[in-house]
């Protein structure tokens, strides 16, 4: 199995945390992974993105070649249209709906939900509803990781592990709210691969 | 021991304690932060006492590695790319005196400028210095070859440089680590003199180490991090240093290159190797992340032997990252990208953090220079330098750390009046005092506003040297007492601030002004942590 993942976001909006839930889940399915990751300058408030590969066999590029990605995983919908570039032909794209503006350009949010809607294989969801629903609006990001794991080929148990090894100095409590916030997320997109 | 996923400069930092240091010494700079702060986090290391404070700079940083490795012990110092330039100076003369414990440095390059100002490649100082460097193709090289760097440091009697890229620092994978080694024990050098440089010494220490590039080239030779491998296809011979290793087999399906390929990553250039790979391709390919360091060797001045292909002849971007795409269209079989970034996408800069006191700062700066037209703020490396974008659109120069001070003061030496520079707190203990020194020795008329905000903020908010100091250290270089002036950068001072930065902009003579408020991002985190044990 190979999976080139992109993660998209905003500096701050937890993107690093999705990708060491699968991080961790593919570790422990002994299965080879590399993760490229972007600190510094953009982390305040500029657009960032961190490129993850899983794969059973060598990874040679820290970086997913561009028009190769799988799964292109964004927490914020502008940003996920940004690295269309990257996607392969049969890749997916999930996306939460809920913009982050914090540029005085920043499109109508209409306009960018109608570039989502034209591609083939999009997931779209509001993510910061689901999050709230399942008990906190700050799990958006681990509600973006549950729809995009219908397409991520790491068992879904795995994946839960990868929350519990995440939150869980944090207390039974956090963790069991992601728990939810995950499996709330995957209800979203499963049966769409 | 079992696998953990590292961060390349977690990998290195984990290889350096493995691998005996005693000591290790930074100033924090994008990409190469990561790796104190493992050292500074780790159990092992506060078990096994290793010095893991930051310094004021990457000069002090460097010259302090040295006198440990003077003192008998291993250590290593870690910056980024532009940091090499402060630290030249004890960098290129620590491989005339030699070491007696190994010396790594650390130099993390930033092709692309992610988090820089320039994408210099730090191969060139190594190569000048005449010391081996390391570039790792992936975590567990980062790992190994700081495991063993020490002793090859031992060795060839010089420092050794790791030189690492963005990609390498900050990309995650699994790693082996080793046995833990034990640490030196204080031993003075054989020659009590090996460290003064006093010409005498020096010319004698100098034919020593040119003396030693054989040793050096000799050890690239029989390097476990060089290697060659053939191929059928002798149309083109690949040499690929460091990552540029992984974007090569990246093209290749189960790593099955059909030329032959010469992947370096220990330097001086294994010359045996090399000269095996031009002798048999009719032309040679070098892709190297960075600058055409190995391109221009092999090509040559006057570029008349086989061809030579990479960033010198347009095969490759002249400048920026590579990246598996760029690879494959210079070998010939370019990669289809996917669609367009549509037209709705808009550009997305960084920017300082809502509530931060920078904000207030500029916002106040900007009003109290209404009167005289802008083009008159000198800026310095830090998370202000964001005030050179909208809506601040504050500042007119950022060149290099403490660069504000001593540009204003040029320029108030042409005559432009008012001048102002904005450095941070940490920024000015780490190369704006001496400026300040020289303003306040010939009564310039500038005014500097250091930004204090506790510490160092664009890295991560690491301890700022000189914390709580600040206003001492001013006055204590000589700046008259009624033109300090303190300040709390929060919206409702503005109009209080304005005035006072208005009335310090129409003195003749050093003004310091100091806003004081910690940054949002440390303040916030410390609030969390008091929560917590409540």
């Amino acid at each position: 199995m190979k999976n080139d993942i992109v993660l998209a976001g905003v500096g701050g909006q937890g993107i690093l945390s999705i990708a060491a839930a699968i991080g961790h889940a593919a570790v422990s399915s002994n299965l080879n992974i590399k993760q490229a990751e972007v600190h510094g300058m953009s982390q305040r408030g500029g657009d960032v993105q961190s490129h993850l590969r899983v794969s059973d066999r060598p990874i040679a590029s820290d970086l997913v070649p561009a028009g190769g990605a799988d799964l292109i995983i964004s927490v914020e919908p502008m940003e996920a249209l940004r690295y269309l570039p990257m996607l392969a032909p049969s890749g997916w794209v999930v996306t939460s709906t809920t913009p982050f503006v914090n540029i005085p350009d920043y499109p109508p949010v209409e306009d960018v939900l109608a570039e989502l809607r034209q591609l083939k294989r999009c997931v779209a969801i509001d993510a910061d509803a689901i999050a709230k629903e399942a008990g906190s609006a700050r799990a958006s990001n681990i509600v973006m990781l549950g729809a995009a794991s219908t397409f991520i080929d790491i068992p879904f148990e795995r994946i839960e592990e990868g929350i519990r090894a995440l939150f869980g100095r944090k207390g039974e409590q956090v963790v069991a709210m992601n728990l939810k916030a995950l499996r709330a997320g995957r209800a979203h997109s499963e049966g769409q691969r | 021991m079992s696998k953990q996923l590292f961060l390349g400069d977690e990998a290195i930092a984990q290889g350096a304690i493995d691998g005996g240091l005693s000591g290790i010494y930074a100033y924090p700079g994008t990409p190469s932060t990561e790796i104190m702060e493992y050292v500074q986090g780790s159990k092992q290391a506060a078990e096994r006492d290793i010095h893991r404070q930051w310094s004021s700079n990457e000069k002090t940083a460097m010259e302090a590695a040295l006198g440990m490795s003077y003192a008998g012990k291993r250590s290593m110092v870690c910056f980024k790319h532009v940091g090499l330039n402060v630290a030249a100076d004890s960098f290129v003369n620590a491989a005339v005196t030699g070491v007696n414990g190994g010396v790594v440095v650390v130099s993390a390059d930033d092709p692309s400028m992610h988090s820089s100002q320039n994408e210099q490649d730090s191969r060139f100082y190594a190569k000048f210095a005449m010391i081996p460097i390391l570039e790792p193709s992936n975590q567990q090289e980062a790992y190994d070859m700081m495991y063993t760097a020490f002793e090859l440091s031992e060795r060839v009697n010089t420092p050794v440089m790791l030189r690492i890229t963005t990609r390498m620092a900050h990309s995650r994978a699994g790693v082996e680590p080793r046995p833990t080694k034990e640490q030196r024990v204080v031993s003075l050098p054989e020659d009590p003199r090996q460290f003064v440089l006093l010409p005498a010494i020096a010319r004698r220490n100098y034919r020593k180490l040119l003396a030693m590039q054989d040793v050096m080239v000799d050890a690239s030779e029989r390097s476990p991090f060089n290697s060659y491998t053939d191929g059928p296809k002798r149309s083109m011979g690949i040499i690929a240093t460091g990552i540029a290793h992984n974007y090569l087999m990246e093209n290749f399906a189960d790593g099955q290159c059909p030329y032959p390929v010469l992947k370096v990553s220990q330097y001086p250039l294994p010359r045996k190797l090399v000269e095996r790979l031009y002798a048999e391709c009719d032309s040679i390919m070098v892709l190297e992340e960075g600058a055409p360091v190995v391109e221009e060797l092999i090509r040559g001045y006057m570029n008349n032997g086989k061809p030579v292909h990479g960033r010198l002849d347009g095969t490759l971007p002249r400048d920026g990252e590579l990246n598996p795409n760029l690879v494959a269209a210079a070998l010939g079989s370019p990669r289809a990208e996917g669609g367009p970034v549509p037209s709705v996408v808009k550009m997305r800069p960084p920017s300082l953090c809502q509530g931060c006191g920078h904000r207030d700062v500029y916002e106040a700066l900007n009003k109290a220079l209404e009167p005289y037209g802008t083009g008159r703020v000198f800026a310095d490396i830090g998370c202000y330098t964001l005030g050179a974008l909208p809506p601040f659109n504050a500042i007119n120069s950022c060149v290099d750390m403490g660069a504000s001070i001593t540009m204003a003061k040029g320029a108030a030496d042409a005559g432009l009046q008012p001048a102002v520079a904005v450095i941070g707190d940490s920024t000015f203990t780490h190369s704006g005092m001496t400026g300040l020194l020289d303003a306040v020795n010939e009564g310039a008329s500038i005014t500097v506003i250091i930004s204090d905000n506790s510490t160092t903020g664009m890295t991560g908010g690491q301890q700022s040297s000189a914390t709580g100091r600040i206003i001492d250290i001013c006055k204590g270089i000589g700046v008259d007492p009624d033109h300090i002036k303190v300040i709390t950068p929060l919206k409702k001072n503005l109009d209080e601030n304005v005035r006072t930065i208005a009335d310090e902009l129409k003195h003749t003579g050093v003004s310091v002004i100091i806003p004081q408020r910690e940054c949002i991002q440390t303040a916030s985190r410390k609030a969390k942590a008091a929560a917590k044990t409540e």
